[in-house]
């Protein structure tokens, strides 16, 4: 009973998010036919674009960068809080990683290992403000955290003239480049494509086993949900909430600080001004997609990222590559409203079956409980 | 009346059995058709009444029949279908099968608002009321009475006197709601139905909220109504409160109508008996098992609220091994903070707590209930259970750091998930499996849970908090059975309870607490609860 139980809960876990795509990919259909452009043979562009092999590195570069972030904002969300500055806090962590990183001379594993824990140090302290602000004046951390984004980009831009290089042949300015002891080594993990991956994409790996482990299966992990699911339950369970507030938070920000490094010790080796901005909103959206699961997440990041870097070909070929936008903003709205619906429906489906298992239903016999 | 006893509402197939334990019924066959569609007198006719739905209990063929200007009682266990069918009545839900009939017209509501305009009224259990209004304005929220785009309070203000003086209410339409007792505060939402024109009016658990005077209060207006020829019908599982009060009494039990009776045919036992369907257990417990050791020593708790008012004020009582102390008290005069105090919820202006021979004062509530204090809390969603968690989760919840749940930092998923078995089966929680959410249990199964989890660990003392609020009569003896048996173990048991047969029943010692203070210890071998509930309302302040 239990074994068919649980295959019922994977199918809605992942039929929900099945239907919200194929119901996004209408809508998007429907904006592409009401523009004009050809529905058809855009997707054959998309679809053939985005299997080349190199737009699959590409691809699997960009949605490791997606998943760090996601799992940022899935820690905060587990126990209710929202995180709305891992954009802030990825962008403070790896401007400050830089600064270190190309100040200090180290053996290569070393320096790699510091200009990582650097960046979660300052993620960490960053995303602190907030917590802080919310455990002793109850300051909303979503209201905080947005601030904080805004202070983060005023801040880097100030200390990124006081340190800055030219970056040659443009009016770019970015720190001082990275020593080769700190470039991670990429893989080749594409047969036929002249682009390595990135490896970072095995700490990402690694932070996204990390994080079902210590949500799944630690004491620490049932005090967090506990907390999420019910904030009243776990004081009287003796969780104190606002030391989880701080713990959860100093995690997420922690996190945050991974989100710039693998473009950081993959490929740019600087933070100039194209540093890649935004990304902590993605990684909402993805957390979102991927319901807070780690599994989840993988699947969204990929998506988003497949979309993300395909969609370059479009404007080539004369297609707003905006539509892409539009189909995830649509995956967004309907995952979270079909989520919705499968946990009601799911909630009211097993109350009716508890029921039907424990008691006759009154349209049999009467004087029939099974105990 | 046919007999004492007519079942359903055909009036024939009634057997009482006296002398005998109690009397049985059988469940009346269809009956739809049968009686007379219009016999005068008869103000509400329900007939077959059939609600299949997706939840615990629906209703079969319910068969009610009530007269004109009777008060007409619906007694039935937690979740035996009485709100199903008075929602059905008032036209919140359609039956499936089966007709209404008031006034001898066959009628079918949609909504609320056909009830309404048929005269069938709700008084709810929980007031609908906003604070901020005055009495004229809360009853003609919804349908404010308006000349030329202005509001026109003068024929309303009249109407509401004139209702008032009629049913002998005591209302007035001019005071703020705020400034009510919880008395006032129901005659309102009564006058509030009456407005709207019903002649038929359902009360749902009018006395829950009511202490012992305000019930004879409440008895004395619901005669004057039934004198008016208005019709009531009384929601109730006080069995005393619904022999006093009611002309005819209609038994529910899983969904069906199992027997009408009337009052001075039966005793509040055989009410019982018919309701549970078998013979009942009764809380007493009168071998005393009191010891001299202090298991908890609550001294001088002291707190003031946002405003600076003392929620308690200089509470000290001391709990031995073996004994219940029970607390009585009208909710909201601090029980619920004391509770959260103890259990290290709600910082103290000042106080200290004494668990055993330790000062805990300074502890977090964690290291409290490490220390060994069970807590099985009063609003068991809020604060005892993950309602969207698996029941081996919530077997683990308040115990998340204690054996067999983790192994050091790890959570132990073997562990808890056989403990969460045992429990089960010891505590008799009826579900499926342990896999379950705690949301698909009815409140006595996650009741049972909480319970058995916090009797898990062998705790040395338990802070019961309504530990049988919204339980049905079978799982309330098995709670009361498990805190009898584990005060012969040597548990020292606060027990707060409104409950007051529960109350004098399982306490060793009683006493009242009135506006954050405790003022009277009374002995529950030579108390009866009207002489409790004076105490609680400060009538008989004397200790």
């Amino acid at each position: 009973m239990s074994a068919r139980l649980d295959l019922r809960r994977l199918g809605l876990a992942i039929g929900a998010p099945l239907l919200a795509i194929v119901f996004a990919s209408l809508v998007t259909a429907m904006v592409l036919a009401a523009a004009g452009d050809p529905v058809i043979s855009t997707v054959q562009t998309l679809w053939d674009y985005g299997t080349k092999t190199r737009t699959l590195a590409l691809t699997i570069n960009q949605a490791t960068t997606y998943y760090l972030s996601a799992l940022a904002v899935a820690v905060g969300f587990r126990m209710n809080l929202f995180n709305i500055g891992v954009d802030g806090q990825y962008r403070a962590a790896a401007f400050a990683a830089a600064v270190v990183g190309a100040e200090v001379s180290l053996p290569k594993p070393l320096h790699l290992l510091l200009i990582v824990l650097v960046a979660i140090a300052v993620g960490a302290m960053w995303a602190s403000i907030a917590a802080v602000l919310k455990v002793t004046r109850g300051v909303s951390e979503v209201i905080s955290t947005i601030m904080l984004n805004a202070i983060a980009t005023a801040l880097i831009a100030f200390l990124l003239r006081k340190v800055k290089v030219d970056v040659a042949g443009s009016n770019n300015i970015g720190t001082k480049p990275l020593p080769d002891s700190a470039h991670f080594p990429g893989l080749s993990l594409i047969p036929g494509s002249s682009l390595d991956v990135y490896g970072f994409v095995i700490v990402a790996v690694l932070a996204g086993v990390g994080y079902s482990v210590l949500l799944g299966r630690t004491r620490f992990g049932f005090d967090l949900r506990a907390t999420g699911r019910s904030e009243s339950a776990a004081i009287a369970s003796g969780v104190n909430v606002k030391r989880m507030v701080v713990v959860s938070m100093l995690l997420s920000g922690a996190v945050a600080g991974l989100v710039g490094m693998p473009q950081l010790l993959g490929s740019s080796y600087s933070y100039s001004l194209d540093f890649p901005a935004g990304l902590g909103f993605t990684g909402i959206a993805i957390a979102l997609v991927g319901r807070n699961n780690a599994v989840g997440m993988v699947f969204a990041a990929l998506l988003f990222s497949f979309l993300d870097v395909s969609s370059v070909i479009l404007d080539i070929n004369d297609i707003s590559k905006e539509i892409v936008l539009i189909m995830q903003g649509t995956i967004v709205l309907s995952v979270v409203v079909v989520y919705e619906l499968v946990r009601r429906y799911g909630i009211v489906a097993e109350q009716r079956r508890v029921s039907r298992e424990l008691t006759q239903i009154p349209t049999s016999e009467p004087d029939v409980v099974a105990s | 009346m046919s007999g004492p006893i007519t079942v359903g509402a055909d009036h024939s197939r009634g057997r009482s059995h006296r002398g005998g334990a109690y009397i049985s019924t059988s469940s009346a066959s269809s009956s739809a058709g049968s009686a007379p569609a219009d016999v005068p007198g008869i103000a509400v006719e329900l007939r077959g009444i059939t609600k299949r739905f997706p939840g615990v209990v629906a209703n079969k063929d319910v068969n009610i029949s009530v007269r004109r200007g009777h008060v007409h009682a619906i007694v039935g266990e937690n979740g035996a279908g009485k709100s199903t069918l008075m929602n059905t009545l008032y036209g919140m839900q359609r039956p499936d099968e089966g007709v209404i009939v008031i006034d001898g017209q066959d009628v079918s509501f949609r909504s609320p608002s056909d009830a309404i305009a048929a005269g069938v009224g709700m008084v709810h259990q929980h007031f609908m009321l906003a604070d901020n209004l005055t009495v004229l304005e809360n009853v003609v929220l919804g349908s404010e009475p308006s000349r030329r785009g202005f509001l026109d309070f003068t024929a309303a203000r009249s109407r509401i006197k004139e209702i008032s003086d009629t049913y002998g209410l005591g209302v007035e339409a001019d005071r703020r709601v705020e400034e009510l007792g919880v008395g006032d505060r129901q005659r309102v939402e009564i006058l509030k139905v009456l407005y709207r024109g019903a002649k038929i009016l359902i009360l749902d658990e009018p006395t829950a909220v009511l202490v012992p005077q305000e019930v004879d209060e409440l008895f004395d207006n619901l005669r004057e109504l039934t004198r008016e020829g208005l019709t009531l019908i009384f929601i109730s599982h006080k069995l005393d409160e619904v022999l006093r009060v009611a002309d005819e009494i209609t038994v529910i039990r899983r969904g069906t109508t199992v027997a009408t009776v009337l009052p001075r045919d039966v005793t509040a036992r055989q009410l019982a008996e018919l309701m549970v369907g078998s013979e009942l257990p009764t809380p007493e417990t009168r071998e005393s098992t009191v010891t001299e050791t202090v298991e908890l020593a609550v001294e001088g708790f002291t707190l003031h609220n946002a405003e600076g008012r003392a929620v308690l004020d200089d509470v000290s009582f001391v709990i031995h091994r073996g004994e219940v102390l029970g607390i009585a008290g009208v909710e909201g005069n601090g029980q619920a903070e004391l509770v959260q105090a103890v259990m290290g919820m709600l910082p103290l202006s000042s106080g200290r707590l004494r668990l055993g021979d330790r000062d805990v004062s300074a502890w977090h509530t964690r290291e409290r209930r490490e220390a060994g204090i069970g807590y099985i809390p009063e609003d068991r969603h809020r604060h005892g259970m993950l309602l969207d968690a698996p029941l081996w989760e919530n077997r683990m919840l308040g115990h998340q750091t204690e054996a067999p749940n983790v192994k050091g930092p790890w959570i132990d998923r073997a562990g808890a998930r056989r403990d969460t078995q045992r429990i089960i089966d010891q505590y008799d929680v009826r579900t499926p499996g342990i896999d379950v959410l705690a949301s698909s249990l009815s409140g006595g199964n996650q009741q049972k849970l909480i319970v058995g989890r916090e009797m898990s660990g062998h705790p040395t003392v338990l802070i019961a908090s309504h530990p049988t609020r919204g339980v049905d009569v079978g799982a309330q003896a098995a709670i009361w059975d498990h805190i009898r048996q584990a005060r012969r173990d040597g548990l020292a048991v606060l027990l707060i309870s409104a409950d007051l047969d529960e109350l004098i029943g399982l306490s060793d010692t009683i006493t009242v607490i009135l506006r954050g203070r405790l003022v009277a210890n009374v002995d529950p071998a030579h108390v009866t609860p009207e002489q409790l509930g004076s105490a609680m309302t400060g009538a008989g302040e004397t200790a």
